[in-house]
């Protein structure tokens, strides 16, 4: 098998055997990445010196056997991370020239287990759209069919993986934008449970949404780069102090008497029939494989993305406050004073949907309207994470389509921000309750592109996810599909 | 018509943590600038606030001695606004729920009725940077922002508006000062601006139970500019409303050059903070146990102190209320007290020779060159009659400055006092002798003149004579 087309596993036992080294993987990455980029445009900066120096790094270590499965394996993170001396954008002109000092906690941990990194990866601007669309520095497209989105905000690290230009990525969930480019473009996708992830060192969009996880070719990929990331970080009071368990260890193939709930909000008229069709095909497959169905309701399903976009658009209108041109970022040139050079700066370095979600959360907060809008969505969001708790007590994994449609074409809803916030309607419940989920290739529409299967968890129940995703994985073959650049 | 003022305080008090409340930064004053910041206080994308333990310990020190409830679920919240020194573009601050809620505290104003004063609250929240300009930023031109100080640990103590008189406002504060410091959670040093007041001001006709518009005045940085900001303030609305005009709602700054206060800010333009809780932060849970072992490590509190002195050692209230200006202070007394010294005549010292020098040397009781062991030993040499009280000024104040042992110094000096009654006679013989005229004086009625002979008598002595041997002594000579 080409290197290029290696999960991490694989390679490992590549690398392990001594069939290949991590100068020659990263080499092969880096030539892929030069040979695809101009189509794809999955990477904002390639950092390709660092990648090889990396490798030679990683390279000693493997030959003093001190190797563990993610020592030498190329990989590229999301440009939200922060990475220490190499530029962090966020997608954004405001950050275009920000060399961050410090690390982000979750590539910390990777780095420390010898993994070459070999960029970093295009997104919507500070993680706001469905697209890839708002990102500063282009949009990318889609390795399946370029003339579509790649999902977004992490269209760039779900791009990547389809298109052979890394072995697996990170990349931040805070309505599905971990999930939703995973669906899109056939990997495996995983926004774990809020606090499982530290957040330090990752640029904040919506700090009680955003959760740091991977996107790779296979379950088991999924599995291991959770494992490396997740766990309780000192520096990050919301993440959680509950041990990590080996993930990989739970991957027994088996869902025999796994109990699966069916949520009647989610199969509604109007989903995609390619969705439907694929949806219907996978609970075939997991019933042939003796897990049980049941319907549940999750009643507020309704008021999801309305609270979704009222918290979280107030939460970025706060965390963006420090964008001001004062100590680092863009600064406008000319300006005639303090104000000026603040209405400037930040006209100049921000996008036009960063703008109109500073907007809504800066009205959703202000004084008359705030119990109205802030306090009301909370309160929404509080029956939300109910509806899942309930519905838990029942069930031990919930099923649902990632998205209603599959990949939608470059511009087709870049005017109409309503029909773009929509197609995250299946994802952003999971943010609000704040447990986990991903997204596992189950299917192609007629013309060829990837649909997922979400698969919901009890909070820090990532194991059940990821078992029972990969069980499906192991009769199914989609996943094993390549697009064609 | 006659009007009444209403005044409410807000105090913010800095807490004297090693590091800042989010992070692990020192909070020492006066370093090179931006020299003590980190990614967490420089607000730096990705960084994230972790809470100082040590400021939830001294907050609830706080509330326990000013009567408030803990709160078991405290919320901290973002306030919300643009400006230089402020890295984040918000205060992480308290909101809803504070960690301290409905206390208070007694003041007294001198020739008043002892006055309760409510407490609305005392919350947590990190201090802003500093802007510099012109030469004292070192910038050619331009200004500059230095984070040092931004992220240190503030508390915010908001008062009822329960003063009426700029004399209660700042009582008030001086009661407020002396207990922070005391409990050692404060420097207390308003210079540095580690106790800082902004004071709201209205005024209503007196009998009206409706207050009347107020104005916020900012950052009034010592008692004296307190009083008369407040008194400036009180008698402009006054005025104002004298001549027809109402009072606006605003923000107001207190010139000290001028003793005026003068608009900074209206309604108009105050600022939406659009407060709301911080996601960053969890909840924070403080259990009944904490409270209470919190409550147990308090010190005895001044007004406690302040009685207990009275009580356990007869001292009057004005040396009670002296002796425990400060924490250490008191215990500097009760050190001398507990070696067996008497009470009266260790508060006279301390009251007296220690302050005096203290003052003169601008030192404080923490770092006084005199143990109270020193001070007691001296004490003995007077009761034993070693040495008059007045050589013991001498001998004290050589024990200021050379630290030796109060004997030692009687000793090297001679100054051992002279009881024998044959020496004394002797000398009282030679004065009367010389001073002929004074004694017919003195005979023939003139009974002032007898403090003249002591003096005459101590000074022949070199101030060794014991005065009451002196004094017997001249009194039998002269009545011839």
């Amino acid at each position: 098998m080409d290197i290029v087309d290696q999960s991490i596993h694989e390679l490992h036992r590549s690398l392990k055997a001594g069939e290949v080294s991590s100068v020659e993987a990263t080499r092969a990455m880096l030539a892929r990445i030069e040979a695809v980029e101009p189509q794809i445009g999955s990477f904002i900066t390639v950092t390709a010196g660092q990648a090889l120096a990396d490798a030679e790094a990683a390279d000693r270590r493997i030959a003093a056997g001190r190797m563990d499965v993610l020592t030498g394996i190329p990989l590229a993170l999301k440009d939200i991370f922060l990475t220490e001396g190499i530029r962090t954008t966020c997608g954004s002109r405001i950050l275009s020239n920000f060399v961050p000092p410090y690390s982000a906690t979750s590539w910390e941990k990777l780095k420390q287990r010898g993994v070459v990194l070999l960029g970093k990866l295009n997104q919507d601007e500070f993680a706001m759209g469905s697209s890839n669309e708002s990102s500063a520095f282009g949009t990318v497209r889609n390795p399946w069919d370029t003339t579509r989105i790649p999902g977004g905000s992490s269209g760039g690290s779900a791009a990547a993986v389809a298109a052979r230009q890394a072995t697996a990525t990170l990349g931040t969930d805070t309505g599905g934008s971990i999930r939703q480019p995973a669906s899109h473009c056939g990997c495996v996708g995983l926004k774990p449970t809020y606090g499982r992830v530290s957040r330090y060192g990752v640029i904040a969009y919506a700090s009680s949404l955003d959760q740091v996880g991977p996107l790779t070719r296979d379950v088991t990929d999924s599995a291991i780069l959770l494992g490396a990331v997740a766990g309780y970080d000192p520096k990050d009071s919301t993440s959680v102090n509950t041990p990590v368990p080996d993930y990989t260890a739970v991957l027994t193939g088996t869902v025999k008497g796994l109990r699966i709930g069916l949520p009647r909000e989610y199969f509604i008229a109007g989903l995609d029939p390619d969705v439907q069709k694929a949806m219907d095909a996978a609970i075939e497959t997991y019933r042939q494989l003796g897990a049980e169905f049941v319907d549940i309701s999750l009643p507020h399903t309704d008021y999801a993305v309305a609270t979704y976009y009222l918290i979280a658009t107030a939460e970025a209108s706060s965390n963006l406050a420090r964008y001001d041109g004062v100590r680092f970022g863009h600064r406008a040139e000319e300006a005639s004073g303090l104000l000026d050079m603040y209405t400037k700066s930040r006209s100049q370095g921000f996008g036009a949907e960063v703008k109109r979600r500073i907007m809504l959360g800066t009205y959703a907060l202000s004084s008359g309207y705030y119990d109205a809008y802030y306090v009301k969505a909370q309160k929404v969001r509080t029956l939300i994470m109910q509806d899942f708790m309930r519905a838990f007590e029942g069930v031990d994994v919930i099923l649902t389509p990632v998205a209603p449609t599959p990949a939608f074409r470059i511009g087709e809803k870049a005017d109409d921000p309503l029909q773009m916030y929509l197609s995250d309607i299946f994802t952003i419940p999971v943010n609000l309750a704040g447990t986990c989920a991903l997204s596992v290739p189950a299917g192609f529409s007629s013309d060829g592109l990837p649909i997922g299967l979400q698969l919901i968890g009890k909070p820090f129940c990532e194991e059940t996810i990821l078992r029972a995703a990969h069980a499906f994985e192991q009769v199914t073959e989609w996943h094993t599909r390549k697009a064609v650049i | 018509m006659r009007f009444q003022p209403v005044i409410g305080l807000e105090v913010h008090v800095q807490l004297k943590t090693d590091s800042k409340i989010f992070c692990g930064c020192s909070t020492s004053f006066g370093s090179e600038p931006n020299s003590q910041t980190c990614p967490v206080c420089l607000g730096l994308p990705g960084a994230l606030p972790v809470l100082n333990k040590k400021v939830v310990e001294f907050a609830i020190k706080a509330g326990l001695a000013t009567n408030c409830s803990i709160t078991p679920r405290s919320i901290f919240a973002r306030k919300n606004y643009f400006y230089p020194d402020l890295p984040k573009g918000y205060q992480i601050s308290q909101f809803e729920d504070p960690i301290c809620q409905r206390g208070w505290l007694d003041i007294q104003v001198e020739g008043q009725e002892l006055k309760r004063i409510g407490i609305t609250r005392i919350h947590m929240e990190e201090d802003a940077g500093k802007l510099v300009h012109g030469e004292v930023s070192g910038l050619e031109e331009g200004s500059g922002v230095d984070l040092n100080r931004a992220c240190t640990p503030l508390l915010e103590v908001v008062s009822e508006p329960d003063l009426r008189s700029s004399d209660e406002a700042v009582a008030y504060l001086k009661q407020l000062h002396q207990i922070v410091t005391w409990l050692g959670i404060c420097d207390g040093n308003m210079e540095e601006g580690s106790f800082r007041c902004d004071a709201n001001v209205s005024v209503m006709p007196v009998g009206s139970d409706v207050y009347g518009t107020r104005a916020e005045i900012k950052n009034v940085n010592s008692f004296k500019f307190v009083k008369q900001a407040i008194e400036y303030e009180i008698q402009r609305q006054i005025d104002l409303i004298e001549d027809g005009g109402r009072v606006v709602q605003e923000t107001r700054l207190f010139d000290p050059n001028a003793g005026k206060t003068r608009s900074m800010r209206g309604k108009e333009e105050a600022h939406d903070y659009r407060y709301f809780p911080d996601p960053d932060l969890v909840p924070l849970v403080i259990d009944a146990a904490w409270v209470e072992q919190t409550r147990q490590e308090l010190p005895e509190l001044p007004e406690c102190r302040r009685q207990r002195f009275m009580a356990a050692f007869s001292l009057p209230a004005y040396d009670a209320e002296v002796l425990t200006a400060s924490r250490e202070l008191a215990d500097y007394f009760e050190a001398c007290v507990a070696l067996g010294a008497n009470a009266k005549a260790v508060s006279n010292w301390v009251m007296g020779e220690i302050t005096r020098s203290l003052n003169d040397s601008s030192t404080s009781i923490g770092t006084c060159p005199i143990s109270p062991r020193l001070l007691v030993e001296l004490l003995k040499l007077i009761d034993v009659g070693t040495i008059s009280g007045k050589i013991a000024k001498t001998v004290f104040d050589e024990m200021w400055r050379s630290g030796k042992e109060p004997a030692a110094i009687v000793e090297e000096q001679g100054l051992v006092q002279v009881s024998d009654s044959g020496a004394i006679e002797s000398i009282i013989d030679e004065i009367l002798a010389r001073e002929a005229g004074q004694v017919e004086e003195y005979r023939s009625g003139k009974d002032k003149l007898f403090g003249f002979f002591v003096g005459q008598v101590m000074k022949a002595s070199k101030g060794k004579a014991n005065p009451t041997v002196v004094n017997e002594l001249l009194l039998s000579k002269l009545k011839g």
